[in-house]
């Protein structure tokens, strides 16, 4: 346990003396210890628990398939499977980790656990419609495994027709139907966080309180309740077609395949923010606590959340600049992507100021969103690449657009998500993990990833293109050292699991407030008891009220 | 693998004008996003060193007015990148409008071949031979799903739709053989999809055309069709269903299943390939080949028929590759 953690659990055990009037209420974790208590619940942080475990069981189908993707590239010929194989390990792990686990993974785990709490109310506006979510979401998730089990899906994520419709001869149908069952629980759940947002908070709670985690997680909402019907949409279409031949997309029938491009895209790079926007949620809560110090530009942020969310929206055609769209609206899509980029930088640049002149300690969540901030501004500097339009005649469809992705995807997504489950964890489980080993997964996770995916950039420039299950002989040393990164990024993911698991039975208790972080959540027992405050939260006069202050908190309340 | 292929290559040959520039905008644009970047990471680590827990730093607040700085780190980056935007744009609207001298190859994409057409009629599988010096278009399609073909030697590609013609052009300024593919996902052998173009001297090109391109291309034409259509799946040697094999096969006679003898010529491969259940072999074996009669146009038959009669030949042998791969090529 690092010095920090130690001292700053027994200096802040006292205030939290009541411990023994807290050990009357049971916490949320044991105030019923029954299966049906469990599987039944209403309560939104034990919704969040169920949804925890299973996107972690997805993340390992997933990963396990992108293992198999990184041991088929060790070699060009294909010698390790057939083509069939790699295309369907490769689809396996696009639309377990995309569907099944990126794009509900912080917002349905930790924006369950925490709105709530964060905002100061009992639990969320809809507790029966937040547990109807958990068990769409299964339904439809086990609905595409059963794909798998069949014997798979060879489509890629993306399903494009007419190959999807009319010429894929694996499991098209149960996977199609999972993914559109899946979008539902999207919705309910982005209806659920918005009713909350604007109608539960607590007296006091205004919106320019309201933490950036909660802005994000309400901006999210509005993609998720915006842009999944159209994706349910459009996926419906397709089941029609493959079903019964209706002619939507394919030329065969009348229909036309870059419209249902134009309307996967429509949901999907909003999906991208669906990802994104609850990580910077994440980042801007842990910056700030171990920096003890006001994040920097909270407005600015707070609108950047919105403003993202909203030109999201304008720029799905820069997924087709070579697939046959008119060039006009090819330069329109170009110049918006470039205005995207804008409140992206917002967010970092904030974040680095708010780390200038703190107080910082480097403790594992904090070592998490550092991570973040390098590998997100990597990938999101090379998305200007890629919608720049005579560079992407060139890089589109290559492993330059997987490497890109995967730098905003993992290095986005995947790195606030364990930096906020670190974070959260005393608060989730009332238990502290081994700090050291904390930062070894840290490290460990930043170097694989760095080394799984840096080379994938040159492979791309040197023009390799993505799905492919062979590959030009000069090609192999660059996938090699990316198969090897992967397996420490493997060894990364795997420890964390372990020591996190681990501190269930044998971590030290954790205090009400570890990090000596604020925020509501924070002003409750570790872990909080089932209506989360024994008495109404008290708001703070701002929010992030650290010790250190930016000059800009005088500014605004002058 | 010969050790060349080993070498770490990290910059990707270009040949053609546009190519060079397209890697100039790409190698400026990197000079800027380090500029913006290298800052922030230093930035980063610096004060994570400065300001840790407990170290004497000054950590009174500077004074700056938050609002400006907010406004500049937003404009200040955006209209630096907007200089990349209307460059890539220019270059983007060149290469959509080709010069009206340029030559027209067809382009046929379908699982998983290329086909391409010469003006003059020439046909090439999955290779292509052009000119340099001389603007050529390419004018795409495809029979099937979508495909793209992506010509990295000259940093370009579009889709093959199967619905409406794309279009694709350059000039290029130097010889040699690069690599083409599909860059668009279309199924089982995607990444088989493949071949290379060759950017010759216009007076080569003519050579090519009246001789290599109209005689020897057709043997090497018929092995990829014959992989193509998922013959290669079942009749190369070691493949699980245990067809005949077809090397040899062509002038030797064969015995039926109904005591005749015949010789296996033009007529009778042709028939055989679209009427499988006719004329059963002797030998008691199943007759598992579907007919191809509807699925193979007469000229891609043609060529499979040049194929099998050349196959005896050691030429024909050494063409092989990634034949296990193709057994599902048949829809």
């Amino acid at each position: 346990m690092s010095a920090t953690g130690s001292v700053g659990g027994t200096a802040r055990r006292e205030p939290h003396a009541p411990e023994s009037t807290l050990g009357r209420k049971p916490d949320y974790l044991h105030a019923e210890s029954t299966l049906r208590s469990w599987f039944l619940t209403t309560d939104h942080k034990r919704i969040a628990i169920l949804y925890l475990a299973s996107i972690t069981g997805f993340f390992v189908i997933g990963a396990v398939a992108a293992g198999v993707v990184r041991l088929a590239l060790i070699v060009p010929n294909g010698a390790v499977m057939t083509n069939d194989t790699y295309n369907k390990a490769f689809t396996i792990h696009g639309v377990v980790m995309v569907w099944f686990f990126l794009i509900p993974s912080i917002p349905a785990t930790f924006g369950n656990f925490l709105i709530p709490l964060m905002i100061g109310a009992k639990d969320l506006a809809f507790p029966k419609l937040n547990l109807t979510s958990w068990y769409v979401f299964m339904g439809g998730a086990l609905f595409t495994l059963v794909s798998v089990v069949l014997g798979g899906v060879d489509t890629g994520w993306t399903f494009y027709a007419p190959l999807s419709t009319a010429f894929s001869n694996t499991w098209v149908l149960p996977a199609l139907i999972g993914v559109t069952i899946v979008g539902f629980s999207s919705i309910l759940t982005g209806l659920n966080f918005v009713v909350t947002i604007h109608t539960m908070r607590a007296p006091g709670m205004t919106w320019f309180k309201l933490p950036i985690f909660v802005w994000a997680h309400y901006a999210t909402s509005l993609i998720f309740l915006l842009a999944t019907p159209v994706i349910t949409t459009a996926l419906i279409l397709l089941i029609m077609e493959r079903a019964f031949h209706i002619g939507v997309f394919d030329p065969a029938y009348g229909g036309d395949p870059v419209l249902f491009q134009h309307l996967f895209w429509f949901y999907s790079h909003p999906a991208v923010y669906i990802m994104v926007l609850p990580g910077m949620g994440v980042i801007s809560e842990i910056v700030p606590a171990f920096a003890q110090k006001k994040l920097f530009g909270y407005r600015f942020v707070a609108y950047a959340s919105i403003g993202l969310a909203s030109v999201t929206f304008f720029v799905w055609g820069h997924h087709m600049f070579v697939n046959g769209q008119s060039d006009l609206a090819s330069l329109v899509f170009s110049v918006l992507s470039f205005a995207v980029a804008v409140p992206s930088a917002v967010k970092v640049y904030n974040w680095t100021a708010t780390i200038h002149k703190g107080s910082l300690r480097l403790d594992t969540p904090m070592l998490y969103a550092m991570g973040y901030i390098g590998l997100f501004v990597l990938g999101g500097l090379t998305g200007l690449y890629l919608a720049t339009l005579a560079i992407n005649q060139h890089i589109h469809a290559t492993y330059f657009v997987v490497a890109h992705f995967h730098y905003i995807m993992v290095g986005g997504t995947v790195l606030a998500f364990l930096g906020g489950l670190h974070f959260w964890w005393p608060k989730f489980t009332g238990r502290m993990y081994v700090e050291a080993w904390g930062r070894v997964s840290a490290f460990l996770i930043f170097l694989g990833f760095n080394v799984t995916f840096f080379p994938q950039f040159i492979l791309g420039y040197l023009g390799m293109p993505r799905r492919y299950a062979t590959y030009p002989p000069e090609f192999q040393l660059l996938n090699v050292l990316s198969s090897a990164g992967a397996t420490i990024l493997a060894a990364g993911y795997l420890f964390p699991m372990l020591y996190l698991v681990y501190s269930l039975w044998f971590g030290r208790r954790a205090p009400a407030n570890p990090w000596n972080a604020k925020g509501l959540e924070w002003e409750t027992a570790s872990p909080p008891p089932a209506h989360n405050f024994l008495e109404p939260p008290e708001v703070p006069r701002i929010p992030y009220d650290y010790p250190i202050q930016a000059q800009e908190t005088r500014d605004q309340h002058r | 693998m010969t050790p060349d292929h080993a070498a770490l290559q990290l910059w990707p040959a270009a040949v053609s004008a546009n190519a060079v520039e397209t890697d100039v905008l790409i190698l400026a644009f990197t000079v800027l996003t380090l500029l913006l970047t290298v800052p922030v990471f230093l930035a980063i680590t610096y004060f994570a060193l400065r300001y840790r827990e407990g170290s004497q730093a000054d950590r009174q607040p500077s004074g700056i007015r938050s609002n400006l700085i907010e406004i500049s780190w937003m404009l200040i980056p955006f209209l630096l990148t907007l200089v990349f935007f209307v460059w890539g744009a220019r270059l983007f609207v060149l290469s959509k409008n080709p010069p009206p001298d340029a030559m027209t190859i067809e382009a046929v994409g379908r699982q998983w071949m290329w086909k391409f057409q010469h003006p003059t009629g020439q046909a090439e599988i999955n290779d292509l031979h052009v000119p340099i010096g001389q603007p050529i278009r390419l004018r795409i399609i495809s029979q099937d799903v979508i495909h793209a073909l992506y010509l990295p030697a000259v940093r370009m590609q579009v889709a093959a739709l199967p619905d409406r013609y794309t279009e694709l052009w350059f000039k290029a300024d130097k010889t040699g053989t690069y690599h083409l593919y599909c860059s668009e996902y279309c199924g089982t052998d995607h990444s088989v999809m493949e071949g290379k173009i060759t950017f010759m001297n216009p007076g080569d090109y003519q050579d090519w055309l009246t001789h290599a391109g109209a005689q020897q291309g057709k043997v090497a034409a018929g092995r990829v069709l014959y992989e193509a259509y998922g013959c290669a799946g079942c009749h190369e040697p070691g493949s699980a269903v245990k067809a005949p094999g077809l090397a040899g096969l062509y002038g030797s006679e064969v015995r039926l299943a109904d005591g005749r003898t015949v010789v296996a010529d033009d007529a009778w491969l042709r028939e055989k390939i679209l009427n499988p259940n006719g004329d059963r072999l002797a030998g008691g074996g199943k007759q598992v080949m579907p007919s191809f009669a509807g699925r193979i146009p007469a000229d891609d038959l043609g060529r499979v028929i040049d194929f099998i009669k050349a196959y005896d030949t050691a030429g024909a042998r050494a063409g092989a590759s990634g034949a296990g791969e193709s057994a599902e090529a048949t829809r």
